[in-house]
């Protein structure tokens, strides 16, 4: 089976730090990394290929230092790597994403084969939108299985699947028909080490690059900037709280300092107390 | 951050980009309010979004509409009912039994049924697992997990959400397109109050679809009630723990301070990555938001992603050894203590005060 799995390169976001006199991000130096949502896509599909056999493509979308991700990915034991990348794509929203990326998908399909399920991460760490994987089967007219936990059964030649998705009060158990872009949640599955043979091939690999037109993109006006809905208008530092917190220094053992603690809190919160009483009982 | 916080300044409209909406959009009018019902019952952050829906619609001077898809019934009538008390004035209503589950057919065919006939401008969804898989289906763009909404000089939806892990914030618009959409995660919002009123204008459109139409089948559900998953962000009363516990024995001590109140534990986003709790546990923005009245943060530092998660707390108190923690810039309580050894004075403390002996002294 061929399957396709989208990633994309981030800033890892916890090693963001803000100037603190021009509240400006301070990008230099930030490493990047692959959007660790993606990995429990990545794995999933290395996971069915072993399985399956087939191949698994991986693709990401952004300017050529983007490669990184990809060889990366190689290194955990994809089979072939795509990386789109144009300055027309500059400024891509999520909608300008999807088209984009759902174009080259198609086009995998023409020269590498059809592939059977396209992955992505459930979302990126530095948008949170959740709207890439969904896009680009709207784009693709595939059908769409979000927030995946668990694949339970592929049915290769009956041309199936079927899977567990997150819902908000449960655990939906589905069934659909294959083509299927999934989006995969987090913790389902813990990412491989990648072998060494693996690092060798991927250090050796070419890296298949497309622009725009390679991908076979013709509506230049849905890209990048151009083909996004949504501006980013301004960008500021959130306000610092007026008061500071009452600081209590205590013995940390004293029983009678956790009860001046709890004192506090019941007299700024008296209700609570109550509750908690009536709670206590019921327990 | 000494520096003077940076306000946003006053929207120059349509994000001062000089565009005027194209003419076929000037249609779209109201706002609406996707009422996510899953299985018959309505998500809270449908109603949390009602309170922000009427802010925006009365500075538009628009009506605010609830939009909700699902079998009729009880279930159904309640979610009218109930969508009417917290603030909309009419309701759009789409019946049918193949909307019981979400599906991604059904929905996607439903909400872009309602939209393209009734042309909101504006349309607001829960961050959640459905929400955000239904509303791709419009392809016109959304700005994802608001904690800020208003409406600008031109009437424009100004949409402002954490950015770059949470260090700064940023607004967007949607120039072009309409409906402007933006998703909200739970407990963001502050749940608008209840009125009794009495049920609107309701506008009922049909789905027109069989089951043969819908490739996707639901084989099974299994509920979390079963399975006892956590709820954390419409817990009363929060405990969570962070790197500043040192160890994964540690979070026993947060484990036994939240069952003493009958509260949730969770913790800080390193512990999740150290393995020491499930990702389901972890607070803050690329976590759960949680409102709780109390919320109790042991070793936890106060990153700005954290923050984010905990702000809508009526109560903040913070254990933590470092007395310049960011978290005391935020926190009603700062204990500045080694929260290892105070945890369990605390627990201890707790389960006294609340013991049914108690009750008396409170009664009196």
């Amino acid at each position: 089976m061929h399957i396709v799995v989208c990633i994309k390169q981030v800033p890892d976001s916890a090693q963001i730090r803000v100037h603190p006199v021009t509240n400006t991000i301070m990008r230099q130096g930030v490493p990047t990394i692959i959007n660790p949502y993606d990995l429990f896509a990545l794995e999933e599909a290395l996971r069915l290929r072993d399985k399956h056999g087939g191949e698994v493509t991986v693709l990401t979308m952004g300017p050529p230092m983007a490669e990184d991700s990809l060889r990366k990915a190689l290194t955990f034991g994809a089979d072939r790597a795509v990386l789109l990348t144009d300055r027309f794509f500059a400024g891509s929203d999520t909608l300008a994403t999807s088209y984009a990326l759902a174009a080259a998908i198609a086009k995998i399909g023409e020269v590498f084969g059809k592939p059977e399920i396209v992955f992505t991460g459930k979302q990126t760490i530095d948008g949170d939108t959740a709207q890439v994987g969904p896009g680009i089967a709207k784009r693709q007219n595939l059908l769409q299985l979000t927030y995946v936990s668990k694949i339970a059964k592929v049915d290769l030649a009956g041309g199936k699947i079927e899977v567990e998705r997150r819902a908000e009060g449960g655990i939906q158990v589905l069934e659909t028909k294959l083509p299927v872009l999934i989006t995969m949640l987090e913790g389902t599955n813990d990412m491989r080490r990648g072998s060494m043979a693996d690092a060798l091939r991927a250090a050796r690999a070419e890296v298949v690059v497309w622009s725009a037109k390679d991908a076979g993109i013709e509506d230049l006006l849905k890209c990048g900037l151009r083909g996004s809905p949504t501006v980013v208008k301004r960008v500021f530092a959130p306000s610092p709280r007026a008061e500071k917190a009452r600081q209590i220094m205590i013995e940390p053992t004293a029983l009678e300092t956790a009860d001046k603690l709890i004192e506090d809190i019941f007299g700024t919160l008296p209700a609570l107390e109550t509750e908690l009483v009536e709670l206590h009982q019921t327990l | 951050m000494s520096a003077a916080p940076t306000t946003p300044a006053p929207a120059a409209g349509r994000a001062g980009m000089k565009k005027e909406l194209p003419e076929h959009f000037k249609a779209y009018k109201g706002v609406w309010v996707f009422m996510e019902m899953e299985r018959g019952v309505v998500h809270p952050v449908s109603f949390e979004l009602l309170g922000e829906g009427r802010k925006l619609a009365d500075q538009l001077g628009v009506e605010l509409a609830g939009c909700i898809l699902g079998p009729a019934g009880e279930g159904m009538n309640h979610a009218v009912v109930e969508t009417f008390a917290y603030g909309a004035d009419l309701c759009y209503v789409m019946e049918d039994p193949l909307l019981t589950d979400y599906r991604n057919e059904p929905y996607s065919k439903g909400l872009t049924d309602l939209v393209n006939t009734y042309k909101p401008e504006i349309l607001l969804l829960g961050a959640t697992t459905l929400g955000r898989s239904v509303a791709t289906t419009l392809l016109t763009g959304l700005t994802a997990d608001c904690t800020e909404l208003a409406v600008d000089a031109d009437k424009s939806l100004a949409a402002t959400r954490p950015t770059f892990g949470g260090s700064l914030l940023c607004t967007i618009y949607t120039l072009n397109f309409r409906p402007q959409m933006a998703t909200i995660r739970p407990r963001v919002m502050s749940m608008p109050e209840r009125q009794d009123k009495p049920v609107g204008k309701v506008v009922t459109h049909p789905l027109n679809m069989v089951e043969d139409d819908i490739v996707t089948k639901i084989l099974n559900f299994i509920a979390d009630r079963q399975t006892g998953k956590v709820n954390l962000a419409y817990a009363d009363v929060v405990v969570a723990g962070g790197l500043g516990l040192g160890a994964v024995e540690n979070m026993q001590l947060v484990k036994n301070l939240a069952k003493a109140l009958g509260a949730e534990y969770g913790c800080s986003r390193p512990i999740v990555q150290k393995g020491w709790m499930p990702a389901e546990r972890q607070i803050g923005q690329t976590g759960k938001t949680i409102r709780p009245k109390l919320y109790i943060a042991a070793g936890i530092s106060g990153a700005i992603q954290h923050r984010v998660g905990v702000e809508g707390a009526d109560m903040i108190v913070a254990i933590n050894t470092d007395k310049n923690a960011p978290i005391f810039d935020f926190a009603h309580v700062g204990v500045v203590t080694d929260a290892v050894r105070f945890l369990p004075a605390l627990t201890e403390a707790f389960t006294r005060r609340l013991s049914p002996h108690n009750r008396d002294r409170l009664a009196g």
